[in-house]
C-alpha cells in the first residue's frame, strides 16, 4: 500500500536535496578528484604494462604476481614497515605521552624543556638523518665514542641490519615535539577536579594517571596512534637517507644503489613504489605496491578506530 | 568526527598514489621538423656541479653558441637520473632538450622507452659513421639492441691506485699485474693495530666503494647475457673466479667482520677523507677522476697502473672496467634539430671533446680526440687513455631495465661475502634466475 505525495512536498524535498548537493559540491569536486579518481586510475594501471611514455597496455595480473611473488624486495620492505609501525609507532606514542607528562609536572623551567623537546621536530628530516648516521657512525662517531669509553659495547647502528630500524627509532623520538606538544594540549585539559575526586578516594600516581588522565585523553592517543600509522606508512625520507650515506654510495657518479642498506633492513614500501615507478619505469608495479599500502593504511585504521571506539573520549 | 577522521586517513594514505597517477601524462614524439637555422633557445641538463667541471662544460657550450649563433643553450648543473627520469615523462616548456647522465646503465632503459630520440637518422644525414668516430665499448653502453638513442660524452676507465711511499717502505718495486702479485702485495702493505688496521693493503669488501662486483669482475672479461639476453652470471666461469678471488682476498686481509668495521671509518668518497687519500688503504680500485681529486686533497704520492688480471689471463694485463656520460635529446624536445647541433659538437667536435677531457680529467670519447696532441700529457691520466683504448676492456651491457640486474649481482655479493649465503653456484643460479624474471617484467 502506498501512500502518494503531494506534488508541493515533492519540489520542497527535490529543492533541498539539492540545496544540500550544491552545498556539498565543492568538497564532492575534490573529493572525487584528488582521491576518487587516483584512487581508480592506480587499480587501472596496476593492471597495465605502462612505462609513462608509451600508451598502457592492459596485462591482467601479472604485476600482482611479479610484486607478491618474484620481487625480491617486497617482503622486506612489508616486514620492515610492519616493525616500524608496531615498534616506532608504540614507542613514539609512549615517549610523547612521557614527555609531555614531565613537562606538565615541571614547576620551573618548563619552557627551557617545552623548546628544547620541540626544536628537533623542526629540523629538515635529511639534515637530522645525515647527523644521526654521523653521531652514530660506529667507527668515527661520538656515540660509540662514549659507550665504548665506559664498557658497553657499541652496536653498528646503521651498518649493522640489526641495529638499523632501531637507529631509526631513536632518530624518531629525538623529533618527538609534535605529539608532546598535542599531549601536553590534553593534559592541561583534564579537569583538576576529577584529580581531587581520585586523591580523596586514595588513588595514587599509578590509579590516577590509569583511571583520570588515560581515560579523558584516549581519544588524542587515539588520534596519535592513527596518525603514527599512516606516517610510518609512509616513511620514506629518513630510511632512505640513512641507507644511502651509510652504505656510502652517495649514487651521483653512476654507480648503482643498493636500497634499503644494510642488507634490506631499512627498506620501506613508499621506496618501492619510487623504485619502482620513478627508477625502473615500471609503473603498473609500483601501484601494486601503492595500493598495498593504502588497504594496510585502512586496515590499520579501521581496526584501530573498531577496537577503541574511534575519537570518542570515556565521558562523551 | 570519526567519519571526518577516517576521510583525512584515507586521503592522507593515498596521497603518494595521486601524485603517482597523475604523473603518468607524458607523451612523445620523434619527428624532428624544427628549422635549426632560425633564432632558437634549448636547454641542456647535465649533472656535473664541482667548480672546475662547470667552468669546463660552459667553456664548451660558449664555443658551441660562438659556432652556432642563433642557437642559444640554457644550461642546467647538477641534474641526477630521477630528475631526468620525471623530466623526460612529464615534458612541458621547462623539460630539457638534451640531457647528459652519468648512468651508463641506464641507457637501455632510455633507448626501449622511447624517452631518448633515435640518433640513427641524425648520424647518417650528416654522415657520422659511429664506428669510425668513436671507440667500441663506448658505442656498445650508449645503444640498446641496435637502437642509438645516446652518444658517448667522455669517458671513465677504472685502474689500480697504490701508494708510491708504503710501496718503497714495503719493498714493492713495481704495481702488481697479476691478482697472486696484487694478493702478496696487498698483505704485505697491510698494517693491524689491535682488533683493526692501521693500513689496509686494500679494501675488498663490495662496498668499499669502487670495489663492486661489476668493475672488478670486468678483469675476467665476463659476459652478462647469452645471445638470447638471458642471464648468464652461473655460466660464465669469470662471475664464480671472481667472488672466489674476492673472499679469498677478505680472508687474507683479516675477516669480513673486521674488514667492514674498518670500513665504517672511512670518510667520504667524493671527499677529502677518501681512504687513498688519508693513507688507510695502500691500493685500491677507482675511476681516472681520482688523480686530480688526490692531488686536490693535498696526496701527491699515489701512482697509477691498469688493475691487474687473473693469473691465467696474465696476456691481457692492460684492460680494465669502462664507463662513461652518455648525451641524447630528449624524445619530447620539440627543438630536436637544433638539440642535435649541440649534441654533434660536443660529442664530435675534436678540439671541444680534448679541452673538456683535460679540463675535468676524463677519458676522451672519440677515435681523434684519443690520438690528438693537445690531450693532457700527464702519465697518470695517459694510463687511463691506454685502458680506454685496450680492446679488451669492457663495461656493463644496456638492459630494458636499467641497472636492475647489476643490483641484484651486487645483492648477491653482499650476502656470499657476509656468508650468509655459502653454495656460490646456486647463487650465481638465483641471480640469473631473478634478471630473468626483471627483465620479463620490464617487457
Amino acid at each position: 500500500m502506498s501512500t502518494a505525495v503531494h506534488p508541493l512536498l515533492r519540489a520542497k524535498r527535490r529543492k533541498a536535496a539539492l540545496r544540500t548537493l550544491a552545498f556539498l559540491s565543492p568538497w564532492i569536486v575534490g573529493f572525487s578528484a584528488f582521491f576518487v579518481y587516483p584512487l581508480l586510475s592506480t587499480l587501472y594501471f596496476s593492471f597495465t604494462h605502462y612505462d609513462g611514455f608509451a600508451a598502457p597496455t592492459w596485462t591482467g595480473g601479472k604485476n600482482w604476481t611479479y610484486v607478491f611473488r618474484d620481487y625480491p624486495l617486497f617482503w622486506p620492505a612489508l616486514r620492515n614497515t610492519l616493525w616500524l609501525v608496531v615498534v616506532m609507532v608504540t614507542l613514539r606514542v609512549v615517549f610523547g605521552l612521557g614527555i609531555g607528562l614531565l613537562i606538565t609536572k615541571i614547576k620551573t623551567g618548563a619552557g627551557l624543556f617545552r623548546t628544547a623537546f620541540y626544536l628537533p621536530y623542526l629540523a629538515p628530516p635529511v639534515a637530522a638523518t645525515m647527523a644521526f648516521v654521523f653521531l652514530l657512525n660506529p667507527g668515527t662517531g661520538p656515540v660509540n665514542h662514549v659507550l665504548g669509553g665506559i664498557g658497553i659495547p657499541a652496536p653498528g647502528w646503521f651498518t649493522d641490519p640489526g641495529w638499523s630500524k632501531p637507529a631509526l627509532t631513536v632518530l624518531a623520538l629525538w623529533g618527538i615535539g609534535d605529539l608532546m606538544v598535542i599531549f601536553m594540549a590534553a593534559l592541561l585539559d583534564v579537569p583538576r577536579e576529577q584529580y581531587e575526586a581520585a586523591e580523596l578516594d586514595g588513588a595514587g600516581p599509578w590509579h590516577r594517571f590509569r583511571y583520570v588522565t588515560l581515560p579523558n585523553i584516549s581519544p588524542i592517543v587515539m588520534f596519535a596512534v592513527v596518525t603514527g600509522v599512516i606516517q610510518t606508512m609512509q616513511y620514506y625520507t629518513q630510511p632512505l637517507v640513512a641507507g644511502k650515506v651509510a652504505s656510502g654510495i652517495i649514487g651521483n657518479s653512476g654507480q648503482q644503489f643498493e636500497p634499503g642498506y644494510p642488507d634490506r633492513s631499512t627498506l620501506t614500501l613508499p621506496q618501492l613504489v619510487y623504485n619502482l615507478g620513478f627508477q625502473r619505469f615500471d609503473y603498473g608495479a609500483a601501484c601494486v605496491v601503492a595500493l598495498v599500502l593504502f588497504v594496510l593504511a585502512m586496515a590499520f585504521t579501521a581496526l584501530l578506530m573498531r577496537r577503541r571506539g574511534g575519537l570518542i573520549s570515556a565521558e562523551d | 568526527m570519526t567519519r571526518l577522521t577516517k576521510a583525512a586517513a584515507a586521503v592522507a594514505a593515498t596521497a603518494a598514489i595521486a601524485l603517482l597517477a597523475s604523473a603518468c601524462t607524458g607523451q612523445n614524439s620523434s619527428s624532428a621538423n624544427d628549422d635549426a637555422t632560425k633564432d632558437v633557445t634549448i636547454t641542456f641538463w647535465h649533472g656535473w656541479s664541482a667548480p672546475n667541471e662547470l667552468k669546463a662544460i660552459n667553456d664548451n657550450v660558449a664555443r658551441f653558441e660562438r659556432a652556432h649563433p642563433n642557437i642559444h643553450v640554457k644550461v642546467q648543473a647538477n641534474i641526477t637520473d630521477d630528475k631526468i627520469n620525471q623530466a623526460l615523462r612529464a615534458g612541458g616548456s621547462q623539460a630539457p632538450d638534451v640531457v647528459s647522465s652519468f648512468t651508463t646503465d641506464n641507457v637501455g632503459k632510455f633507448c626501449s622507452s622511447g624517452a631518448f630520440t633515435d640518433l640513427a637518422p641524425f648520424l647518417s644525414r650528416d654522415r657520422i659513421d659511429p664506428a669510425a668516430t668513436f671507440p667500441k665499448p663506448m658505442l656498445e653502453y650508449t645503444q640498446y639492441q641496435g637502437k642509438r638513442c645516446t652518444l658517448p660524452l667522455l669517458g671513465d676507465a677504472y685502474g689500480l691506485y697504490y701508494n708510491k711511499k708504503e710501496f718503497a717502505a714495503a719493498g714493492i718495486s713495481a704495481p702488481p699485474k697479476t691478482l697472486s702479485e696484487f694478493q702478496q702485495d696487498a698483505v704485505k702493505l697491510t698494517k693491524t693495530s689491535g682488533n683493526s688496521y692501521r693500513q689496509l693493503g686494500f679494501m675488498p669488501d663490495f662496498h668499499g666503494y669502487e670495489s663492486t662486483p661489476g668493475h672488478l669482475a670486468a678483469q675476467w672479461g665476463v659476459k652478462y647475457f647469452d645471445a638470447n639476453g638471458k642471464s648468464q652470471v652461473a655460466q660464465d666461469p669469470g662471475f664464480a673466479a671472481m667472488f672466489s678471488w674476492q673472499q679469498q682476498m677478505v680472508k687474507a686481509l683479516g675477516g669480513f667482520d673486521k674488514l667492514e668495521k674498518y670500513r665504517n671509518t672511512f670518510g667520504d668518497e667524493f671527499g677529502a677523507k677518501n681512504p687513498l687519500h688519508t693513507g688507510q688503504v695502500a691500493m685500491g680500485i677507482d675511476g681516472e677522476w681520482r688523480l686530480g681529486m688526490a692531488r686536490d686533497a693535498g696526496m701527491n704520492d699515489l701512482g697509477v697502473a691498469p688493475f691487474p688480471v687473473p693469473d691465467d689471463q696474465a696476456s691481457t694485463y692492460g684492460k680494465g672496467y669502462l664507463s662513461g656520460t652518455v648525451i641524447g635529446i630528449a624524445s619530447n624536445s620539440a627543438r630536436k634539430n637544433a638539440a642535435w647541433e649541440l649534441v654533434k659538437f660536443m660529442t664530435t667536435d675534436t678540439d671541444a671533446v680534448v679541452s673538456f677531457a683535460n679540463a675535468i680529467h676524463n677519458v676522451p670519447s672519440t677515435l681523434a680526440a684519443l690520438k690528438s696532441p693537445k690531450l693532457d700529457p700527464d702519465p697518470g691520466f695517459r694510463t687511463f687513455i691506454d685502458i680506454a683504448q685496450n680492446p679488451a676492456s669492457t663495461t656493463t651491457p644496456a638492459s630494458i631495465n636499467g641497472g636492475a640486474y647489476q643490483v641484484t649481482l651486487q645483492d648477491f655479493g653482499y650476502a656470499y661475502e657476509s656468508g650468509k649465503v655459502k653454495d656460490l653456484q646456486a647463487g650465481l643460479r638465483g641471480v640469473d634466475s631473478q634478471v630473468d624474471k626483471d627483465i620479463a617484467q620490464a617487457r
